[in-house]
């Protein structure tokens, strides 16, 4: 790791952080907490994508940077911690396997996906190839976070984190996706969030709850 | 400018409808944009005929025999659904099933999908691909919720978070892909996520990477086909939401969703010089094929009931596609187009009849035939159409797949026989008695405006008996394209 040059290192301690982040996440069962990581998730991707900006020269990681700040860092969690307080839904249940099951899973979890990255990272010429395996990682990890949990909104969490994952994966491998690409995308997921407030207050208008226990009625046997 | 037109007219609808989708006249509204629309599809499809394959806007649009007749079909079949939405949502509006905001939500949102569908459709870029597939999804989650019961905020809820990660995972392979192409092709303007570059240079993209991208794609866009084991949003989603939208659910996004899938398998296939890719796809189909046919009969609800049959169907093309070669691609193609209108034929129909017996439980459905002649037979018709009967063109295609099954692949033969057989037990045990049944209820006093099933009906009717030669070249182009060891 010595020949590595400083921004490297910032950008593979970027990386650290980020799955770290990940599994902070999966353990915490406090709503708020949860989208807090996934602010810090947010901040941690758009400075890493200056970074990458600052030292590839390349204009579009700077839009791309201002766009992940902006939408990932600040108005997503700022929308989440919204409906949180008008739902009033701060704890999730207890999680459908203790924390530390889920943690150990977690791990192994982790060891698959630099297993998977391994091709990938072996054919990619950009200079931060081995953070492709972090990106896995965090996508699987954020898969096990909704799996694991019964509240709606961490299941959002969740996927907002597969997304950061995602897009953390594109940069490592490529420098990014297109513009237009990344744009459409980001658009999608504001979108997406949008049409899941609405969702959120028609559920709640409803059950009263946001608990997914009361989404279970439609089975085969009905 | 076809295109732009093409591309266009809905957009404009949805922004106009988001304002007026709630006046007298809003229905009305929305049948004329998507005749509109229509009348571009035809244009279009009128211009390769005449010219050949186009493209437009520095080739991020393209037109091949491959989707040309995809685009008309979704335009007609928006078109249709637009046809029969306009007096099933009034009756809804005086059933107070919806209030006016509610309807200007649907037809705004109802567009929007449309436009979703064509720019997925027409894109040569995979990543707009993407975009516009997700974007399908985010407008119908709405939808699927429209009626605010337990139930369908239920089904909303699965659609939207299956979906969800299914499609990111497509985002997933799509970014392999993109990353392989980039070697080959450069990083510089787009050249690496279109699909004509990349068809070009399929040869040369790393295997390694595309066999991976593959699986991440196949499970994501499966998942909006609906393939077991990722079809659980399916059947809820098709069976909570309003009827017309269960229409084009299972008509034409479907569809999409196995577009994006083969345009996939083309590049991989062509990467890879190996038969896993036609494997995978061959296996998805089986399983869906076989666990839909036995899922029928489980069924209580009518909308249920054909949402499996929609799994079936697809796991039949899924696996023909995955056979690969001329014939089974062809006959594929020819399954897509008459699913599609046999489908939302049946979808319609199910529609009025659940509206006149205030049902959608099959048990308390009898006696259609006495209750309206003409649902009753449009359920019959297209129940025996979709059932692969001749000479309906369902069992032209059907035929097709499953001879060639018996050259090349005659393990899955009986396989295929069997679930075929069990699903029309399944199906046939209870149409029979909704539509033929005893019944208590009064004649109903108006007659319903069933016009676009029985257009529908004639339309696979005729594929079944006679194929337009300019159809059948079509096919035989796309199917060659699609090609497949």
């Amino acid at each position: 790791m010595s020949n590595l040059t400083f921004d490297l290192q910032l950008l593979n301690t970027f990386a650290a952080l980020l799955l770290l982040s990940s599994f902070a996440m999966l353990s915490q069962r406090r709503v708020v907490t949860m989208v807090n990581l996934l602010a810090l998730q947010g901040v941690l991707l758009g400075l890493a994508t200056l970074l990458l900006a600052w030292r590839t020269g390349n204009g579009h990681l700077y839009v791309s940077a201002g766009v992940t700040l902006a939408l990932k860092a600040v108005f997503l969690p700022w929308l989440l911690h919204r409906l949180i307080r008008r739902l009033g839904v701060y704890w999730d249940s207890e999680p459908l396997l203790n924390i530390a099951a889920t943690m150990l899973v977690g791990l192994i979890v982790v060891i698959f996906a630099f297993g998977l990255a391994q091709p990938i990272a072996a054919l990619a010429t950009t200079s931060t190839r081995s953070s492709i395996g972090i990106a896995v990682a965090v996508v699987l990890l954020a898969f096990l976070t909704m799996i694991t949990r019964r509240k709606a909104m961490s299941q959002v969490v969740g996927f907002l984190s597969m997304e950061n994952g995602l897009f953390f994966g594109a940069m490592s491998a490529t420098y990014g996706m297109p513009m237009i690409i990344e744009l459409g995308v980001a658009l999608d997921v504001l979108v997406a969030m949008l049409v899941l407030g609405v969702f959120f207050f028609q559920i709640r208008e409803q059950f009263d709850s946001l608990d997914l226990h009361h989404l279970e009625s439609l089975k085969e046997e009905k | 400018m076809v295109f732009l037109f093409l591309l266009a007219t809905p957009l404009l609808g949805a922004l106009f409808l988001a304002f007026f989708g709630a006046r007298r006249w809003a229905p009305e509204a929305n049948v004329a944009f998507s005749f509109a629309t229509f009348v571009a599809a035809c244009a279009l499809t009128a211009r390769v005929i005449g010219e050949g394959n186009l493209s437009a806007a520095h080739e991020q649009f393209f037109i091949d025999p491959f989707n040309v007749f995809l685009v008309t079909l979704t335009a007609l079949v928006s078109l249709t659904t637009s046809l029969f939405s306009r007096p099933y949502m009034r009756i809804e509006r005086e059933h107070g099933r919806v209030k006016p905001a509610q309807l200007r939500l649907y037809h705004s949102m109802y567009q929007v999908f449309i436009t979703a569908m064509l720019i997925a459709l027409t894109t040569n870029n995979m990543g707009l691909m993407w975009v516009a597939m997700e974007a399908a999804t985010l407008s119908t989650v709405l939808l699927v919720t429209l009626y605010r019961t337990p139930a369908s905020l239920e089904a909303g809820w699965k659609y939207f978070i299956l979906c969800g990660v299914g499609i990111a995972q497509a985002l997933f392979g799509t970014i392999l892909l993109y990353f392989a192409a980039e070697k080959v092709l450069g990083a510089e303007g787009m050249s690496a996520l279109l699909w004509t570059h990349l068809n070009e240079v399929k040869g040369q993209l790393e295997p390694t990477v595309l066999s991976l991208a593959f699986v991440f794609l196949l499970v994501g866009y499966g998942t909006k086909v609906g393939l077991a084991p990722l079809h659980n949003w399916l059947p809820d989603a098709h069976a909570e939401g309003p009827t017309p939208i269960s229409a084009v659910l299972s008509g034409l996004l479907l569809n999409v969703a196995i577009y994006a899938v083969v345009r996939c398998k083309v590049l991989v296939e062509g990467s890879l010089h190996s038969p896993l890719p036609s494997r995978m796809l061959m296996g998805f189909g089986l399983v869906s094929v076989v666990l839909a046919a036995f899922f029928l009969w489980r069924q209580r609800d009518i909308k249920r009931l054909f949402a499996y049959s929609s799994i079936e169907h697809m796991g039949i093309i899924t696996f023909a596609f995955g056979m690969g070669g001329a014939v089974a691609n062809f006959a594929a193609l020819l399954h897509m187009t008459v699913h599609s209108l046999t489908k939302s034929a049946i979808f319609f129909a199910v529609g009025h009849a659940a509206q006149k017996t205030g049902t959608q439980v099959m048990n308390d459905i009898r006696g259609l035939i006495t209750l309206s002649p003409t649902v009753g037979w449009g359920l019959m018709l297209g129940t025996l159409a979709i059932l692969g009967l001749p000479p309906f063109g369902v069992f032209a295609s059907e035929f097709l797949i499953l001879t060639t099954a018996m050259r090349d692949q005659p393990w899955a033969t009986p396989i295929l026989l069997l679930a075929l057989g069990v699903a029309f037990a399944a199906i046939f045990r209870r149409v029979q008695p909704m539509v033929f049944g005893e019944t208590t209820a009064r004649r109903l006093p108006h007659p319903p405006a069933l016009l676009p099933v029985f257009v529908h009906l004639g339309l696979v009717l005729t594929l079944g008996l006679f194929i337009p030669p300019y159809l059948a070249d079509w096919f035989r182009m796309a199917a060659k394209l699609i090609g497949g060891i």
